[in-house]
């Protein structure tokens, strides 16, 4: 297998093929190889919106071969964090890539008008897109369908309005229903004048032993399918977590006023699933299904006229635009979900910027002349929706400062206290406890997957722990994860991918590591990442933790400061940080 | 798991077997399963032959597809598959499960100019490699789409076996026995 990156600069149009297989030895693929290429193509201090801030794409070994093995990881600067920018994505993207021969894509420069990428196995053509520029994702996907060879092996992954207007937080929709939705990838696709990229390969994978390699694809599938470990993706999906997290005092809600929400029954995962569930999906190349896609059918008139919308939804999207704005209805949910989806705005940043602006309209911070007059008001599904599409057209300083983040609206406006972001990106849908809390501070893209706080949260409810015990927990997670997201499998799959299996299936494809060398990895990932957070000024010892976090009792009780500062004080020095 | 437990083990594994066998016309005749060889003393002579059963359960997944590769080729392929799962408007869309529907008058094999496909007495059509010239006549001839070349510009053609059926998380897929004639 030949291990190639392919390098596109659209300022000047110009593309051409490497092969760099000492990268992909060292640091394995994914995220391994995707930071990496960033220290390479990002130099210290570049404006994340200029032309010179690189887009890097990249698959691992295992993408397209074995099971669950779907996902593809963006490395980028954060338009949002000024820092490391890292999202995932599935869909038939890792799937394209694979096919096409790329194992990363890297893409830089800035194009004289709105463009598109179209790939096709080592072809690379970058076409107009100038009649195509402000239209919604989802029509951007019909329109290129149309225009595009590749059918049933394709991958097109673009921007809405909210990425051409660079709002900070503006994600990329691959294939319908699955993004690139964390840190503003589609602020620096807008800032590239970059509207799209198509890509589909008709190349294939002879792997060294067949019969080895269906004898470890078999144990992978099954354990997959037969045992339990996914079963939660499988059945009603990630949002079963609304009502156990709502009973369990969990679940913010309010922008975190409360952490359990009285109308939660009425927007949890078994009623989307009864009401509103009328298929699910999968990622290419995964047996689970888990993509949940609701059919939201509205009267539009009363002579029983109705448009059906086909919505898909998860846990975070219910908690950021449900619980989290008082939303206590499904369809209400489901119609916010939907102008993000247009829009293409991350659906969890842009829940908590309109709670943190509800509370703040309350306070009396910001008035109706801010807002010009949309009520942004707790369960107001009206308001909200014309917020959202005001925070992509921006017409006034109030919005313009809604489309950075609430850090930067809060600086501006006042509200710190409860300005929910950790590390400058907004948070997820976890009043845990602790380890949420500095698992998100820590975490290289300040997000709850990088070590999953907030499992290590409900575990110590049941069984306590020491803040010790805690941050071992964060660190290993941290580490193991680095390495699961060079192969870039789905994190819902990570039982699936013990170190065991990790070791066979690369084994399968002709690379040989320990268990030994597998962990050293991903010590040396977590550092390469720090290495470029640091550089571009990020200080963990100077992050800012909303107060809020301390004022609302949480899953496991009130949090301290105090627990906090301990904890970020043995992590660091766990770290070899002075 | 509520669903059917795809017997894995029993999954066909051709790879190996073609390789150090190539396959010819008598050989595939005598490759049947013990229950076809047992129902063909009985009357009437029955065959295996793949069914979309379900094709509104599909999720997109290609599990299918990457079986067929994987299993009958040894290779991780989508253009190797003899299943086809097709998109209708993206994913969005309804899914198009494209599987041989093991015509009893096969127009695939009457297209083959050089009878590089010939249907067997069983009912089954069988691929002589040495024969085909990749004119892709078969392709044009099958409006169903079942039938198309593969990698090396040879047709893939399905030859029910089922190995794909164990590999659809869905039950979308089955494997039906009809007669050898009719059906
Ligand atoms: S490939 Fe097409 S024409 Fe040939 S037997 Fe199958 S369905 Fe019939
Ligand atoms: S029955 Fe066998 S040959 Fe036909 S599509 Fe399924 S795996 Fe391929
Ligand atoms: S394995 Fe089943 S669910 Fe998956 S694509 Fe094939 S037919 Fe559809």
């Amino acid at each position: 297998m030949l291990r190639k990156v392919l390098y596109i600069d659209l300022t000047s149009g110009e593309s051409f093929i490497q092969e760099r297989q000492e990268l992909f030895e060292d640091w394995m693929g994914g995220t391994g190889a995707g930071i990496k290429l960033l220290q390479e193509e990002c130099p210290s201090g570049t404006d994340p919106l200029s032309p010179e801030a690189p887009i890097i794409l990249s698959i691992g070994p295992l993408n397209g071969i074995f099971p669950v093995a779907t996902k593809t990881v963006a490395t980028f600067k954060s338009p949002l964090t000024g820092e490391l920018g890292e999202s995932y994505a599935g869909g038939r993207l890792s799937l394209a890539m694979r096919f096409a021969g790329h194992e990363a894509i890297v893409i830089r420069g800035r194009a004289d008008r709105p463009s598109y990428i179209s790939i096709n196995d080592s072809k690379v053509e970058i076409k107009d897109a100038t009649s195509i520029w402000g239209i919604d994702a989802q029509t951007t996907g019909v329109v290129l369908r149309e225009h595009e060879t590749g059918v049933g092996r394709r991958s097109i992954i673009r921007i809405g309005p909210a990425g051409e207007r660079l709002v900070r937080y503006a994600g990329v929709v691959v294939d319908t229903y699955r993004h690139f939705g964390r840190l503003g990838l589609g602020a620096t696709f807008g800032s590239k004048r970059l509207k799209a990229l198509v890509i589909s390969g008709t190349e294939h994978v002879d792997v060294p032993d067949a019969r080895r390699y269906k004898e470890v694809y078999n144990r992978l599938y099954k354990t997959a399918v037969q045992t339990d470990v996914m079963e939660k993706y499988h059945d009603i999906g990630t949002s079963v977590n609304i009502n156990v997290l709502n009973w369990l005092k969990g679940l913010p809600t309010k922008n975190f006023i409360l952490s359990s929400f009285p109308e939660g029954e009425k927007i949890s995962g078994e009623m989307f699933a009864e009401k509103y569930l009328f298929r699910r999906l999968s990622c290419a190349g995964c047996p689970i299904g888990c993509v949940h896609i609701a059919a939201l059918k509205s009267a539009f008139s009363t002579h029983h006229e109705f448009e059906v919308r086909k919505v898909s939804y998860d846990y975070e999207p219910i908690y950021s635009l449900g619980s989290n704005l008082g939303v206590e209805s499904a369809e209400g949910i489901l119609q916010l979900i939907d102008v993000c989806e247009r829009t293409g705005l991350d659906v969890m940043s842009a829940g908590v910027v309109l709670s943190w602006a509800t509370e703040a309209l309350e306070k009396g911070l910001i008035t109706t002349s801010e807002t010009l007059d949309v009520p942004m008001q707790w369960n107001n599904v009206e308001g909200y929706s014309r917020a959202l599409e005001n925070i992509v057209t921006a017409p006034n300083e109030f919005y313009q400062a809604l489309a950075r983040g609430v850090d930067y609206a809060a600086e501006k406006y006042g509200g710190r206290d409860f300005a929910m972001a950790l590390g400058k990106n907004e948070v997820s849908g976890y009043h845990t406890g602790p380890a949420s809390i500095v698992g998100q501070l820590v975490g290289v893209r300040h997000s709850h997957l990088d070590n999953a706080g907030y499992s290590i949260d409900q575990k110590a409810a049941k069984k306590p722990m020491d803040p010790e015990r805690m941050v071992d927990e964060l660190i290993r997670e941290d580490n193991s994860r680095g390495v699961f997201n060079s192969l870039v499998g789905c994190l819902f799959a990570r039982g699936v991918y013990t170190e065991e299996n990790i070791i066979d299936s690369l084994g399968a494809v002709g690379i040989v590591k320990t268990g030994e060398e597998l962990q050293d990895l991903g010590k040396r990932i977590f550092e390469e990442k720090y290495k470029f957070k640091v550089q571009e000024g990020f200080d963990l010892s100077h992050v800012r933790v909303p107060k809020r976090f301390y004022e609302t009792v949480s899953l496991s009780g009130s949090v301290t400061p105090e627990t906090v500062e301990e904890m970020l004080r043995i992590y660091r020095k766990k770290r070899g940080w002075s | 798991m509520n669903r059917k437990v795809a017997d894995l083990a029993g999954a066909k594994d051709e790879t190996e077997m073609e390789a150090r066998n190539p396959s010819t016309p008598e050989k595939e005749a005598l490759r049947l399963t013990p229950e076809v060889t047992e129902a063909a003393a009985h009357k009437p002579k029955m065959r295996r032959r793949l069914k979309v059963a379900h094709p509104e359960r599909c999720i997109g997944c290609l599990g299918c597809m990457f079986a067929c590769s994987r299993i009958r080729r040894g290779t991780v392929s989508l253009q190797d598959s003899a299943i086809k799962v097709q998109t209708q408007g993206g994913i969005e869309g309804d899914f198009r499960v494209v599987v041989c529907r093991g015509c009893m008058d096969p127009p695939c094999a009457r297209a083959c100019p050089v009878h590089a496909l010939e249907k067997m007495p069983d009912g089954r059509v069988v691929f002589h490699k040495d024969l085909c010239t990749g004119c892709g006549k078969c392709e044009e001839a099958c409006l169903v789409g079942a039938i198309s070349l593969g990698k090396e510009k040879m047709p893939i053609k399905c030859i029910h076996c089922g190995a794909c059926v164990d590999f659809c998380p869905h039950g979308v897929l089955e494997l039906e026995e009809v007669p050898v004639s009719g059906g």
